[in-house]
């Protein structure tokens, strides 16, 4: 059986470019070699488009668009690059960067040196651009929450949610800029329905969730990502054969990752696949 | 059913009651969409949507929802308790922590502190209430302008109450009885507790004439009359009805959007409150024109008397035979299902209305698709303001060219002005569209005070501020538009120059501060660096330079990319202001507030 594919023709900064019809705006740009900033957009999860920083010109369109998340349409005229494109993802940039810590968000980074995004011109003598400050969350010997880092894109509740684990631990609560991700009344992990997949740290792009191996390695100035090695591997728990991606560091697994585009995990994991390597260096063994 | 997890917290008795008595008996509209309800894409939760009531019957019975209460609704609704836990968080008028409450208490006492309320010395009425011993919350506008300051009461174990709303109907609508008034021709004059009285004045005769007609009819007439929606954003009302009836073989909805919270803003109270008959029939018109069986109001939780007389006239009608399995004999079903909002801004957002409706947090979806193809449960949608809705009777029964012959070519029929501000006759007043401002000022009497009129605050906290110098502007869409001001909702609201201007800015900018549901990074953000720039023009008289060279950056991001009209009209109201001056100090050598003004 044949399937026909019906293809829109759309214009992007000029260039003709044809894409299978439901191709969102941001993957056909990607087709047409031109890079978008994401940040609440990602491969294996439902497009939320609340972040903003992939915004694009749509002529005939009065506000920008959510490249992730529109779909090319024949005849569209999009700008990526335009005065308003380029004011807008810089200031959304500036926007988070006045606004939570985004030191251990280094794609961002890149993003906003290309913009020139300034977070710090928010601040004065007189006047101090107010900001999200939280202590970490440290509940348990498996991952750390510190909101203060938080973007607010969503990813962790879509992957504890519909989009992954189904178990519906955590979810934006409040309003604003109050609005933060919460289990109900705040409770702790362990009381909470978390059942400690990991797939929130596996989605967050800016170390708001992480690993407690990482987050200690870091405190300690012992995090050293360029002289880590990652292994891929098949977990070895049970038949699914998820892909397993160990990243280690003088020789010990220090987090555990699966690839977005792999066919049995969609970068998913288990608490046995996420957590299950302690055994491997028990403490005992060092 | 999912595989939910629950704390070790229950409810006591009165909380189970309260859940039981607040959603136990699902009417025929519930019934009828149980099995068709659905939230997200991957979503399934058949009985989500009674999230919200449930809510509201925790919240009244004890003041506060607990963990317990909170577990037993999830358990009842099977309701995740972290996704449950962020709706409730999201209304202003639910709490989550215990309140140091003596135990009889009865109520706490919301305050306006909006404009309307904030020129019409609140804070004394604020402080009066906290020196006898009142739980005051300071709230957002609550939509009895013209009564400032305006209060209501969110009863604790009993019902909610306004205590203004025994003022006599003609301090709200100084033209009441006037034989001209097409829209609030009932209003003061028909008892709006009784559907005989209704109809022994004209009432459901519309209706009758639409299911003569047949749907088509009924959509062209609307379509030619002109008719635009009321809310602000001025849509054709024709062109929706009909992008709503051409939709086949899926369940459809009409919905009341009765959630006016735009600061300034009482109109659709007062319509509802006083020809509450007139909302349902002209709903059900709706429903029958775009066939859509289900018909939704979704009323602002601060409006208890509006939603006690639509809930009287629903059953009513009910019992008469207008809605039901036969609606009004037109031989399609047609019934109405009222739910009240919890004090969210964002929720008159049409799409955030329905995620608040479905039972998740009140947050904005992006559009496209629009509701006419995904509106609410992700189905074919028609939703208008009770003015837009009640506009369609008149059209009906006389004909779009009579309605036309009212107002001007591009702008037909009447309006609805909810008039406020220092005027001695603040109202709900109907004119002709083409009338201009100072016809409108005039009606509602000398200015207040010895000062004189600085400034007029149209469409409301979204809208703009327009000079003196604006009185000769025609009050229609098109003029206001050229003049780069806007009707939005209705809202005019008269400053003197007694007042200072900067105190209400700095309010404005913290409202949508406070109402940004958070969602997006441009207008989260965005309104809070707008509000601390207002708030260090207050302290400090002036705007640092480097300040000064943001604000033109911070507005044209929110415009641009916020996902909502509250994002995009963020800004409006304070850059007019800052363009008329209303910032800048009497003597004219005040600060610049911003670079080029």
């Amino acid at each position: 059986m044949t399937v026909t594919e019906v293809s829109v023709n759309l214009t992007i900064n000029g260039q003709a470019v044809s894409v299978p019809e439901g191709t969102s705006i941001h993957k056909a740009c990607e087709s047409a070699g031109i890079e978008t900033p994401t940040l609440c957009w990602a491969e294996n999860l439902t497009p939320v488009n609340v972040c903003r920083v992939c915004v694009v010109e749509v002529e005939g369109s009065r506000a920008l668009v959510p490249s992730c998340a529109r779909a090319a349409e024949d005849e569209m005229v999009v700008q990526t690059d335009s005065p308003r494109v380029r004011h807008s993802r810089k200031m959304v940039l500036e926007f988070l960067g006045s606004s939570v810590d985004l030191s251990q968000a280094t794609e961002l980074a890149e993003w906003m040196r290309h913009y020139g995004a300034d977070p710090d011109r928010y601040d004065q003598p007189d006047l101090v651009a107010e900001r999200i400050s939280e202590e970490p969350k440290i509940q348990d010997d498996l991952y750390i929450r510190d909101y203060d880092k938080c973007v607010l894109c969503y990813k962790c509740v879509e992957a504890c949610g519909d989009d992954a684990q189904h178990t519906y631990a955590i979810a934006v609560s409040g309003r604003g800029f109050g609005a933060r991700i919460s289990t109900e009344f705040d409770t702790v992990l362990p009381d909470s329905a978390c059942v400690y997949c990991g797939n929130c740290i596996g989605v967050c792009p800016t170390g708001a969730i992480q690993f407690k191996t990482e987050f200690d390695m870091r405190a300690a100035g012992e995090w050293r990502p360029d002289e880590q090695d990652v292994t891929t591997t098949v977990c070895s728990f049970c038949g699914v054969g998820c892909n397993l991606e160990l990243h280690t560091q003088d020789d010990r697994i220090v987090k555990v990752t699966s690839p977005a585009d792999h066919s049995v995990t969609h970068g998913h994991l288990c608490i046995k696949g996420r957590f299950g390597w302690q055994y491997v260096q028990p403490p005992t063994r060092k | 059913m999912a595989d939910l997890f629950f704390g070790d917290d229950v409810a006591d008795d009165i909380e189970i009651a309260a859940v039981a008595t607040a959603i136990g008996a699902p009417t025929a509209v519930v019934h009828e969409t149980e099995r068709l309800v659905y939230g997200g894409t991957h979503r399934r939760h058949d009985h989500r949507h009674l999230l919200l009531p449930a809510l509201h019957g925790l919240q009244n019975a004890k003041g506060w929802i607990s963990p317990g209460g909170l577990n037993h609704v999830c358990e009842v609704l099977q309701v995740p308790p972290a996704e449950a836990y962020g709706v409730a968080t999201f209304y202003e008028m639910f709490r989550l922590d215990e309140p140091e409450h003596r135990a009889d208490v009865t109520h706490v006492a919301h305050v306006c502190v909006d404009a309307a309320c904030q020129i019409a010395a609140n804070e004394e009425l604020i402080a009066e209430l906290e020196a006898n011993g009142e739980h005051v919350h300071r709230s957002p506008c609550l939509g009895q302008c013209e009564r400032a300051p305006a209060q209501f009461r969110q009863g604790i174990g009993g019902p909610d109450s306004v205590p203004a709303d025994t003022v006599e109907v003609a301090r709200q609508i100084p033209q009441q009885g006037d034989p001209s008034l097409r829209l609030l021709r009932n209003v003061g004059v028909v008892d709006p507790t009784s559907l005989d009285a209704y109809r022994a004045n004209g009432g459901y005769q519309a209706l009758a004439k639409a299911i003569e007609m047949g749907p088509a009819e009924v959509c062209t007439a609307v379509a030619d009359s002109g008719l635009s929606g009321r809310g602000g954003a001025a849509f054709p009302t024709g062109v929706k009805w009909r992008a709503v009836a051409a939709e086949q073989g899926r369940p459809k909805h009409v919905v009341a959007n009765c959630d006016e919270s735009e600061p300034g803003t009482f109109k659709d109270r007062i319509v509802m409150e006083h020809d509450p008959f007139a909302v349902i029939e002209s709903l059900t018109l709706a429903g029958l024109a775009t066939g859509a069986e289900n018909g939704w109001i979704y009323i602002r939780g601060e409006y208890p008397l509006a939603t006690a007389r639509l809930e009287n006239a629903v059953i009513q009608a009910r019992e008469a035979g207008l809605l039901g399995a036969d609606a009004a004999e037109s031989g399609h079903r047609f019934d109405i299902e009222i739910r009240r909002g919890a004090g969210a801004y964002i929720c008159g957002e049409e799409t955030a209305l329905f995620a608040s409706l479905e039972g998740f947090r009140g947050e904005p979806r992006s559009k496209p698709p629009f509701p006419t193809t995904h509106g609410l449960f992700r189905e074919p949608t028609a939703i208008n303001n009770p003015e837009t809705l009640i506009n369609t009777l008149d059209i009906v029964l006389h004909g779009a060219e009579d309605y036309r012959s009212r107002g001007t070519e591009r702008s037909p029929g009447t309006k609805l002005l909810c008039v406020s501000g220092r005027v001695s006759e603040p109202g709900l007043y109907e004119v002709e569209f083409g009338t201009t401002l100072g016809q409108v000022l005039d009606l509602a009497g000398p200015l207040t005070g010895s000062g004189t009129l600085a400034a007029v605050l149209m469409g409301g906290a979204a809208g703009s501020f327009v000079g003196p110098d604006a009185l000769d502007m025609p009050l229609t869409l098109e003029d206001t538009r050229e003049r780069g001001t806007t009707l939005g909702s209705g809202v005019v609201m008269a400053f003197t120059d007694e007042i200072d201007m900067t105190d209400v800015l700095v309010r404005i900018a913290e409202f949508f501060k406070n109402e940004s549901c958070g969602q997006c990074v441009p207008c989260r953000v965005g309104t809070v660096r707008q509000h601390e720039t207002m708030v260090q023009f207050q302290t400090k008289g002036s705007l640092s330079p480097q300040r000064r060279s943001l604000v033109d950056d911070i507005a044209e991001v929110m415009v641009d990319a916020s996902i909502c009209g509250l994002g995009h009209t963020a800004a409006s109201a304070i850059n007019s202001a800052m363009d008329l001056g209303l910032l800048s100090k009497s003597n004219g050598e005040g600060p610049q507030f911003r670079e080029g003004s």
